[in-house]
């Protein structure tokens, strides 16, 4: 009943193709981000730090992802290289050019990791499925082998570390260590905002269009005339792009500091699940997966104590791990599409709800 | 620079060939032990289509069993014996608890389940038997001896003559039984093999099985050479471009991919490994399949997918 | 008899000694015919004559060992897919090839892609040019929705809608292209008497409506007779007869091999 589409007519096909077409969604999206918005007025320094700022950049790295896996139908294992791109060119560019805009260093990174996601995807016209993960993961590999190796990149220091030096912007500090959570959270969240227009933007049009095709049935797409090279090719340049950016960020404006080991394979399957039990080929689906992913480690880890149970850090360490892998399992068997899926059944039962048929 | 990449090697190699033959027989050892992994790999997928990543962490975990097994006074005969059943009782929960439910599921949601599964067994096997490195003994001899020049080991050539006997008892069970056939047809496609009367559960039982025995051996062999601990789950990885050289769905493959890449990274570490920094090994294997892949997309024995519109 | 017979033109297509072959099976064998502007084409045979094949090598999906491919005056020996599609060929398949993720009307607008110019980054924006040009396609979108009468299922993702319905998207996808020449391979496969019907009745209005050039692929003899113009036969992927349905109806060799005689 409250959730009644009733009355709300599209009269052009503009409104038909909105992001949000029901009139209870917009009121809803508003509310959820100015809510957003209005967090660091209440949140502390740890949840801020601990959990909202690494949920946003990772919602805005399986958006990237999702752009190439969900809806371009390209397996890919490789998302930590490329955010290692993005973290370690961010450093370089802004140590060689303070003045630069911190934010245009963040994008133009992210470029440099769409050129270096464009070469990574040339095999993709060949090789398909897990054929072609495993080649991504030839560059998971070999970029965490470079940026570990290649003094040039972290300006020779002893360590391998890059830190993220003061940046200033409008004169408030939003990057280094005087620069304060909430600052962070604010620069993070609009990024996110604005990125996540963007990919939907992109993935309700031609674009979108063309990838959903060459995923779906490409021997298909490339009768009816599309070019699957480019096609895939962009999938993976826009995807590198968003992953090189959330790269940036996790530098930036959440660790501070990083090494090789911050852009592992660990992060690239972590990335990986929120996509998938997000769902795939959903923008909402990022960030409900990115939620779930992060949010379920602390949930493990205080649970317990709320229970009563006590058990030393190790044996508990390897519960969680357990517990972590079962519930992914058991979400997969439960709702292979993902999150959004079950969202979108929710959306179903309460446009008639209270009425149970 | 160019003469450093392009010449200096090679010279090096002819140079003192008897090196040379040793970081070859080292490679090809080496590159048995991926192929065992491997192994694991192909018998799954080409039975159930499953791409098993978690085949790394039941390396792991049969080696675990077992010396936990063996720690607690087991003779090695009994532990080994008591592993295998631990393995097949595992086949059996997989089946049960997760391959049931996921019937007929696009390979990618099957490849995230097992990604899941690493990680249920990784935190088991932790939980059971401690994550500290342990040494596996299982009496296998380690004496080292010389055969024109060159040193060899009887511990390697152990590890490769049981690799050998398990892919030609593998090969044949897979081309001559009536299993084996029942198996490939259940790759090929679930629900069809359903509908001819297969019994896919035992199936999966199987091989899932016969998987973790195989996962048994290897962790053996790589548990006795370098101790029983967590980094063997990460041979998975390793195992991977073996799989993309050899194609996925074949038993040679799997050994002849093994030995190209350990042959592979060995040689590229030791006579190429100096000019950058050293540490090739972590993603040569991997530029080595792909390049591969580019030239044939299927892998060496790969089955080369047909596309009909 | 089809009502266009008399506003059939020249060749629009025209193929010419045609082989091939997969690795040790000749699929086709020395084809030659040609299609003309306006008319409707009928291709017939057993199955495995190598009619699908025939229409894959129109569409640039195949490459033929001989002979050479006339399309719109232009003369090549391989035709490319994208060219193909290019330059006003659409196309149904057999075994429905849509794109199961996506919904009818976002599959009938996949057809219009090549029509859509716009940069990707006006995408990214999905405002002024963009907005305009997606708007202008779904425009021509909904027209063939109405055509083919399938308005109730534009959101539907086209994996849930039946078989019949699926086949009457892929039309729409195809026309959505605004092709001049149409291959359908096997348009009325699986269907029913009505649904047969009415597959005939848009097929017949496509070819009268917008004069585009009908090839297709068809088993049903009554179809076959009642709406093309010209029949091609195959047998073992050779052309064993060529002309109206009568004279084909009529001819010795065709009956052996594919129509048999009644009793």
């Amino acid at each position: 009943m409250i959730y009644r589409e009733a009355g709300q007519f599209k009269t052009s096909y503009a409104s038909d193709q909105m992001v949000f077409p029901i009139l209870q969604d917009r009121w809803c999206i508003a509310a959820i981000i100015l809510l957003a918005y209005a967090i660091p007025l209440m949140a502390n320094e740890y949840w801020l730090q601990a959990i909202l700022i690494p949920f946003l950049i990772f919602a805005f790295a399986a958006i990237g992802l999702n752009l190439l896996v969900g809806y371009a139908g390209q397996l890919s294992l490789g998302t930590g290289g490329f955010m290692a791109v993005g973290g370690y060119m961010t450093y370089k560019i802004t140590t060689s050019f303070p003045d630069l805009n911190i934010i245009v260093v963040f994008l133009l990174s992210g470029l440099l990791a769409a050129l270096v996601g464009l070469i990574f995807g040339l095999p993709s016209l060949r090789i398909k499925g897990f054929y072609l993960a495993v080649a991504t993961l030839a560059a998971q590999f070999f970029l965490g082998w470079i940026f570990n190796k290649v003094g040039w990149f972290y300006n020779y220091s002893s360590s391998g570390t890059i830190t993220a030096p003061p940046r200033k912007m409008f004169g408030i500090m939003i990057a280094g260590p005087q620069a304060s959570a909430e600052v962070r959270y604010l620069v993070a969240l609009t990024l996110v905002v604005v990125f996540a227009l963007i990919a939907k933007n992109l993935v309700r049009g031609k674009v979108g269009r063309a990838w959903m095709a060459i995923r779906d049935m490409d021997i298909a797409a490339e009768i009816i005339g599309i070019r699957p090279l480019q096609t895939k090719l962009l999938a993976f340049a826009i995807s590198s792009f968003y992953c090189g950016v959330a790269g940036a960020m996790t530098v930036f404006l959440w660790l501070g500091s990083a090494e090789t080991e911050a852009f592992d394979i660990f992060l690239s399957f972590n990335i990986l699940f929120m996509v998938i039990i997000g769902g795939l080929g959903s923008i909402l689906g990022s960030f409900l997966g990115a939620a779930f992913i992060t949010l379920m480690p602390i949930f493990l880890t205080n649970a317990p104590p709320l229970f009563g149970l006590t058990m030393p850090i190790d044996t508990q360490k390897h519960i969680e791990v357990m517990i972590f892998g079962s519930l992914i399992i058991f979400f997969l068997i439960v709702e292979p599409n993902g999150l959004a899926r079950l969202w979108q059944i929710s959306k179903e039962k309460l446009r008639l709800w209270p009425f149970p048929y | 620079m160019l003469y450093n990449v392009l010449i200096a090697p090679f010279v090096d190699m002819a140079g003192s060939p008897v090196f040379f033959a040793e970081v070859v027989i080292g490679g090809l050892l080496t590159g048995v032990m991926y192929s065992l992994v491997a192994l694991g790999f192909v018998l799954i997928f080409k039975a159930s289509g499953v791409f098993n990543f978690a085949q790394g962490v039941m390396v792991l975990f049969a080696a675990l069993t077992l010396v936990g097994l063996m720690e607690r006074g087991a003779p090695v005969w009994l532990a080994l014996i008591l592993t295998v059943m631990v393995m097949t009782a595992l086949a059996f929960a997989i089946e049960r608890i997760m391959l049931r439910q996921l019937v007929n599921q696009e390979g990618i949601i099957l490849f995230m389940a097992t990604i899941g599964l690493t990680f249920v067994l990784q935190g088991l096997g932790e939980t059971l038997w401690g994550s500290n490195v342990k040494a596996l003994d299982v009496g296998i001899p380690n004496q080292s001896f010389e055969v024109g020049g060159i040193l060899l080991n009887e511990f390697d050539l152990f590890a490769a003559a049981s690799g050998a006997v398990l892919v030609t008892v593998l090969a044949i069970f897979f081309h001559y039984t009536r299993i084996g056939r029942a198996l490939r047809a259940v790759a090929d496609d679930h629900q069809a093999a359903l509908s001819v009367g297969i019994p896919l559960k035992s199936i999966w039982v199987i091989v899932w099985s016969v998987a973790g025995v195989v996962g048994l051996v290897a962790g053996i062999m790589w548990g006795a050479k370098s101790g029983v601990q967590f980094s063997l789950s990460l041979i998975a990885l390793k195992a991977l471009p073996v799989l993309i050289l050899g194609g996925f769905t074949s038993v040679p493959g799997a050994i002849v991919g093994g030995l190209i890449i350990g042959v592979g990274e060995k040689v590229a570490e030791i006579y190429w490994g100096p000019l950058v920094g050293g540490a090739i090994e972590n993603w040569f294997a991997y530029m080595l399949a792909l390049v591969f892949l580019v030239f044939r997309p299927q892998g060496l024995f790969g089955e080369r997918i047909i596309e009909r519109v | 008899m089809s009502e266009s017979h008399a506003r059939i033109g020249g060749t629009l297509l025209k193929v010419e000694n045609v082989s091939l072959s997969f690795g040790g099976v000749q699929a086709l064998s020395e084809i030659s015919f040609e299609i003309r502007e306006h008319e409707i084409l009928a291709i017939i045979g057993p199955n495995g004559a190598g009619k699908s094949s025939m229409l894959n090598v129109i569409n640039g999906f195949y490459h033929p060992q001989d002979g050479v491919i006339t399309y719109k005056g232009e003369t090549r020996k391989q035709m490319r897919p994208h060219h193909a599609a290019a330059t006003g060929i659409a196309r149904t398949f057999q075994n429905i090839a849509l794109f199961k993720g996506m919904s009818t009307l976002d599959n009938i607008m996949t057809g219009r892609l090549l029509k859509m110019h716009r940069h990707f980054l006006w995408q990214a924006l999905y405002w002024g040019p963009a907005l305009r040009e997606e708007t202008e396609h779904r425009a021509a979108a909904e027209k063939i929705i109405d055509f083919l009468e399938i308005q109730a299922i534009r959101k539907t993702p086209v994996g849930r809608l039946p078989y019949g319905l699926q086949k009457r998207v892929e039309l729409g996808r195809a026309l959505a292209a605004e092709p001049d020449l149409l291959l359908l391979d096997e348009p009325m496969a699986g269907m029913n008497v009505e649904e047969k019907e009415d597959m005939c009745r848009f097929i017949l209005d496509v070819s009268d409506e917008f004069g585009t050039t009908i090839a297709l692929i068809e088993h049903d003899m009554g179809v076959v007779m009642d709406i093309s113009d010209r029949v091609i036969v195959l047998d073992y992927g050779r052309k064993i007869a060529d002309g109206t349905p009568d004279q084909v109806r009529g001819n010795p060799a065709v009956i052996d091999a594919y129509l048999g005689v009644s009793h």
